[in-house]
C-alpha cells in the first residue's frame, strides 16, 4: 500500500499528490511513469512521474480529473493509500546539452514537462517554454516554468491569462523566425496539441519529441495495447517510449485507439458516480435521527 | 490376490451444461465426490513397475497417492503429492495429463487410463475444505537468500522448494497479484483465482516473502538483486505477445491475447462496472491460432456475450496444439472453428475500428522441421469474415526487459534465456532460469518441473559456492 503524503489542488481539474514508494523513488527518472491502481476494483492507469524524492522514498504525481478513475482519486486525501503504485517504467527523457530547446506543455501537460524544462536546463541548454491551457484557472507552476526556462511564454484558449490562442501560435512565430536556432522541441500535452505541434514542425525538420499516454494495461510489455505505430511499425509506448518522434507517429490510429473505450469510460463513470450518491443518501439517513 | 476386474472407463467428472455455463464464468467441472474418487482411485492396477510417475514432470509418486485415495486416506494422499508438488489443485486443473502421467498408465493399452489428474484435483480440493492448509515442519534457516522473479508456477515451486530447504527466499512480482499467467492469463472458469491465492498462501505460509508491484529490469536490475542475494531465479514467463505484422492489426478492437485474457480475469472486466476495466463485448469475435490461448480467449468472448466467436486456425484440427479436452469445451459452448485459413489483412470501418478479418484458404502440404503438415496457402482464395473483435493468440516470446537490463546474460532465438537443461543455470554466475523465460510459450507442468530441477541446482550452489 502506498500512502498519499501531500496533496495539491493545482487547478481546477489538476491534482497533486507526493506518494510514498520506496522502489519507484530510488530509480524514478524525468520522463518515467507509473502504474497506478486506486483500490480493489480499480483499472491500471498509466501516470507520469513528475518528481522525485530519493531521500524521502516519495514520488510527486500529477492527473487531471477526466474519468472515473482520476475524479475518484482526486477525492482521496491525506493519509489514504493508492493499493499500486508499479515502477519507474519507460525510457527516462536523454537529456544533453542540444542548445536552444523549446519545452511546450498543455493542461496537465504542464506537471511533466517541468522536471524535463528543469533537467535541460541544469544541462546548459536555453530553454524556451510556452504552456497553454483552456483557461487561467487552470494554468499552473508559472512561477516553476519561470525558474528553468530563459523565456516562458504563456497562452490561454480564452485570452484569460498570456496569450490568447493556442500553444501552436507562439510556436510558429518562433519557428519562422529561429527555426535554424531550435535544437528540439518537447511537446506534452493531450494527443491532438501534440499531433498539431509535430504536424507544424515538420517542414522545419525541428527534432520533435512528445510523451504518448496510451492505453495500458500492463506497463511492462505484456499486453501490447499501447501499441503506437511509427513510420517503421508498431512498438510499445510502455518499453520503447513513453517518448517518441512527433514526426514517425501515425496520430490517426493514435486519436483511435485513445476514443475506444470511451462510452464504457462514461459507463463507468455514471455507474460510480451512482454509487457516490446512493452512499451519501445512505448516509444523510442514518444521520438524520442523531 | 485375486485378479482385479478392469473398469475401462474413467469415472465421469459432473460439469456445468455448456448453455448454462456460457454465461457465467464459474468453473465447469465441478469435481469428484468423494465416493467418485475412491472408486476411481481403485481402478489403479498397482503395477509392479508403474510408468506413470515417469511420466510427470514433477515425479508425483502416483500409485502411492492413488492406494492412499482409494483406501480413503486424503489427508495421506494429498501430503504424499506435496512432497514434489506444492501446487496440486493447479495442476490437477491445467497440466495435459493425456500427453504425460495418463499417457504412460498401462490401462491406455486397451482401455481408458486412471483420472490421475482428477484424483490430484480431487484431494487438494478436500485439503481445502478442511480449513487452513497445514505448514510442513521448517528446517533451522541456512542464512542462504534467494530472489525470485516472477510468481508464475515456475517461481513458485522454486520459491516452496528452497523454502521447505532453509533457505530464506523473496518473490518479486511485477503486477499487483501473484500467480502470473495463472492469474492473468487462465480464465476463471478454468482455474478459478480463490484456488491460485490458496496456493500462493501456502508458499508464502512457509515463510517466503512476497514483493508486489516490483518489475526487475525497471525497479531494480538482476545485477542489483544479486548484491543483495545469494541467488538469483528467473522465472518471468513469456510475456511479450506476438502479432502477425499485417495490415491493420493495429486499429482498435484488434487484441493481443495477453491483452484480452489479462483486462477479462486479472482486471475482472467481465464484471464491469463493478470493476473498472472495460473490454470490448463484440458482436463477432475472431480469434485466431489454435493453442489453449486461443481456445480461453475464444471462450472468454462467448461468456462477454459475443454472438459468434470464430477460431481461425491455419492448419486443421489434427495438428492443434491446444489440449482436447480445451479443444472439446470450445466446441460444446459453440465456439465456430475455421481451419485452413490464414489471416493476410484486418479492414476497418473507416473510422479506425474492426470491421473485418480478410484470410486466404490454405491446403495441407508436406511435414514441417514441427512434424506438422505445413499449411500452404491457395493463391486467390481470398475471403472475408466479418467481425468487431480480432484477438491475437499465436504465441508470445520472453519479455525483453530482462535480457536488456542485463547485458552478460546469453539467450537465444526468440529471446529465451540459455540455461543447462540438467541445473537450469544462465550464462552469469549465480542467476538460474525456468519456465517459459527459458523454454518460450509452453505449460504450466513444465515450468514447474524446471522450478524443481533449478530449486535442486541453487540448493547444491548455495552450499558449496561451485558454479
Amino acid at each position: 500500500m502506498y500512502q498519499i503524503l501531500e496533496k495539491e489542488v493545482l487547478s481546477e481539474t489538476v491534482k497533486l499528490m507526493v506518494v510514498k514508494a520506496p522502489q519507484v523513488a530510488c530509480k524514478a527518472q524525468a520522463g518515467q511513469f507509473v502504474m497506478v491502481r486506486i483500490d480493489e476494483f480499480g483499472e491500471r492507469i498509466p501516470l507520469t512521474i513528475a518528481d522525485y524524492d530519493q531521500e524521502a522514498e516519495t514520488i510527486t504525481l500529477i492527473f487531471q480529473e477526466v474519468g472515473k478513475t482520476t475524479i475518484q482519486m482526486g477525492t482521496l486525501e491525506v493519509g489514504d493509500e493508492l493499493i499500486t503504485v508499479m515502477g519507474p517504467l519507460g525510457h527516462p527523457t536523454p537529456i544533453e546539452n542540444y542548445g536552444t530547446v523549446v519545452c511546450i506543455g498543455g493542461g496537465v501537460g504542464i506537471a511533466p514537462i517541468f522536471p524535463i524544462a528543469r533537467a535541460l536546463k541544469e544541462a546548459g541548454n536555453y530553454v524556451i517554454s510556452i504552456i497553454g491551457a483552456r483557461t487561467a484557472n487552470l494554468l499552473f507552476w508559472i512561477d516553476r516554468m519561470e525558474s528553468v526556462s530563459d523565456e516562458l511564454i504563456l497562452c490561454t484558449d480564452d485570452c484569460s491569462r498570456g496569450r490568447g490562442g493556442l500553444v501552436i501560435e507562439p510556436l510558429k512565430e518562433l519557428l519562422a523566425t529561429r527555426a535554424n536556432n531550435l535544437a528540439r522541441i518537447w511537446a506534452i500535452g493531450p494527443a491532438v496539441m501534440m499531433k498539431f505541434v509535430s504536424l507544424t514542425t515538420k517542414p522545419y525538420q525541428v527534432p520533435t519529441i512528445v510523451s504518448l499516454n496510451t492505453v495500458m494495461v500492463d506497463g511492462t510489455g505484456m499486453c501490447g495495447g499501447c501499441r503506437v505505430v511509427l513510420d517503421d511499425g508498431a512498438q510499445f509506448a510502455c518499453v520503447d517510449g513513453p517518448e517518441f518522434d512527433g514526426h514517425k507517429v501515425d496520430w490517426d490510429i493514435l486519436l483511435s485507439r485513445l476514443q475506444f473505450y470511451k462510452e464504457q469510460e462514461r459507463e463507468a463513470l455514471a455507474h460510480w458516480l451512482e454509487l457516490q450518491a446512493q452512499q451519501e443518501q445512505a448516509c444523510a439517513l442514518v444521520e438524520v435521527p442523531a | 490376490m485375486a485378479k482385479k476386474q478392469i473398469i475401462p472407463h474413467k469415472t465421469p467428472m459432473p460439469e456445468q451444461p455448456p448453455e448454462q455455463r456460457i454465461h457465467n464464468y464459474n468453473e465447469v467441472p465441478y469435481g469428484y465426490t468423494a465416493k467418485q474418487a475412491m472408486a476411481e482411485a481403485r481402478r489403479c492396477l498397482e503395477c509392479a513397475k508403474p510408468k506413470c510417475i515417469a511420466g510427470c514432470p514433477v515425479g508425483i509418486n502416483i500409485p502411492g497417492f492413488l492406494k492412499l485415495v482409494a483406501e480413503g486416506d486424503f489427508r495421506g494422499a494429498v501430503n504424499l503429492i506435496k512432497e514434489t508438488n506444492a501446487l496440486p489443485a493447479i495442476t490437477g486443473r491445467v497440466c495435459p495429463q493425456e500427453s504425460q502421467c495418463e499417457e504412460a498408465c498401462i490401462l491406455c493399452k486397451k482401455f481408458e487410463p486412471v483420472a490421475i489428474g482428477r484424483l490430484e484435483r480431487f484431494v487438494a480440493d478436500w485439503e481445502a475444505e478442511q480449513g487452513p492448509l497445514p505448514v510442513p515442519a521448517l528446517p533451522p534457516p541456512t542464512g542462504k537468500k534467494v530472489a525470485v522473479v516472477g510468481s508464475g508456477p515456475a517461481g513458485l515451486t522454486v520459491a516452496a522448494d528452497l523454502a521447505r530447504l532453509g533457505h530464506h527466499v523473496t518473490i518479486f512480482e511485477a503486477l499487483h497479484e501473484a500467480g502470473g499467467v495463472l492469474v492473468y492469463g487462465i480464465p476463471e472458469f478454468r482455474l478459478p483465482k480463490a484456488i491460485v491465492r490458496r496456493e500462493v498462501d501456502y508458499v508464502c505460509s512457509l515463510g517466503v516473502k512476497l514483493v508486489k508491484d516490483f518489475v526487475v529490469g525497471a525497479s531494480a536490475t538482476v545485477d542489483e538483486l544479486l548484491a543483495e542475494f545469494d541467488a538469483v531465479f528467473l522465472g518471468s514467463g513469456a510475456g511479450l505477445p506476438w502479432f502477425l505484422n499485417i495490415p491493420g492489426e493495429n486499429l482498435s478492437g484488434v487484441y493481443s491475447a495477453n491483452e484480452y485474457l489479462t483486462r477479462a480475469n486479472l482486471m475482472k472486466a467481465y464484471r464491469f462496472p463493478e470493476y473498472d476495466t472495460p473490454i470490448a463485448r463484440g458482436r463477432r469475435v475472431i480469434t485466431i491460432g489454435g493453442g489453449n490461448v486461443a481456445m480461453d480467449a475464444s471462450r472468454t468472448a462467448l461468456r462477454l456475450g459475443a454472438g459468434e466467436s470464430v477460431l481461425v486456425y491455419r492448419r486443421s484440427r489434427q495438428e492443434m496444439p491446444a489440449r482436447i479436452e480445451e479443444i472439446h469445451h470450445a466446441e460444446e459452448e459453440g465456439v465456430q472453428f475455421k481451419l485452413l485459413a490464414s489471416p493476410v489483412a484486418i479492414h476497418g470501418n473507416g473510422q479506425g475500428q474492426v470491421e473485418a478479418l480478410e484470410c486466404l484458404q490454405n491446403e495441407l502440404g508436406e511435414p514441417d522441421a514441427s512434424g506438422r503438415r505445413r499449411p500452404v496457402p491457395v493463391q486467390g482464395s481470398n475471403f472475408y469474415l466479418p467481425a468487431d473483435v480480432v484477438i491475437i493468440a499465436i504465441g508470445q516470446s520472453p519479455s525483453p526487459l530482462i535480457p536488456k537490463s542485463t547485458p552478460d546474460l546469453e539467450t537465444g532465438k526468440g529471446g529465451v534465456v540459455t540455461v543447462a537443461a540438467e541445473t537450469m543455470k544462465t550464462s552469469k554466475k549465480g542467476v538460474f532460469a525456468g519456465g517459459d523465460v527459458a523454454t518460450g510459450g509452453a505449460t504450466v507442468i513444465l515450468a514447474m518441473g524446471q522450478g524443481k530441477i533449478a530449486a535442486r541446482a541453487i540448493n547444491q550452489y548455495l552450499k558449496t559456492g561451485e558454479w
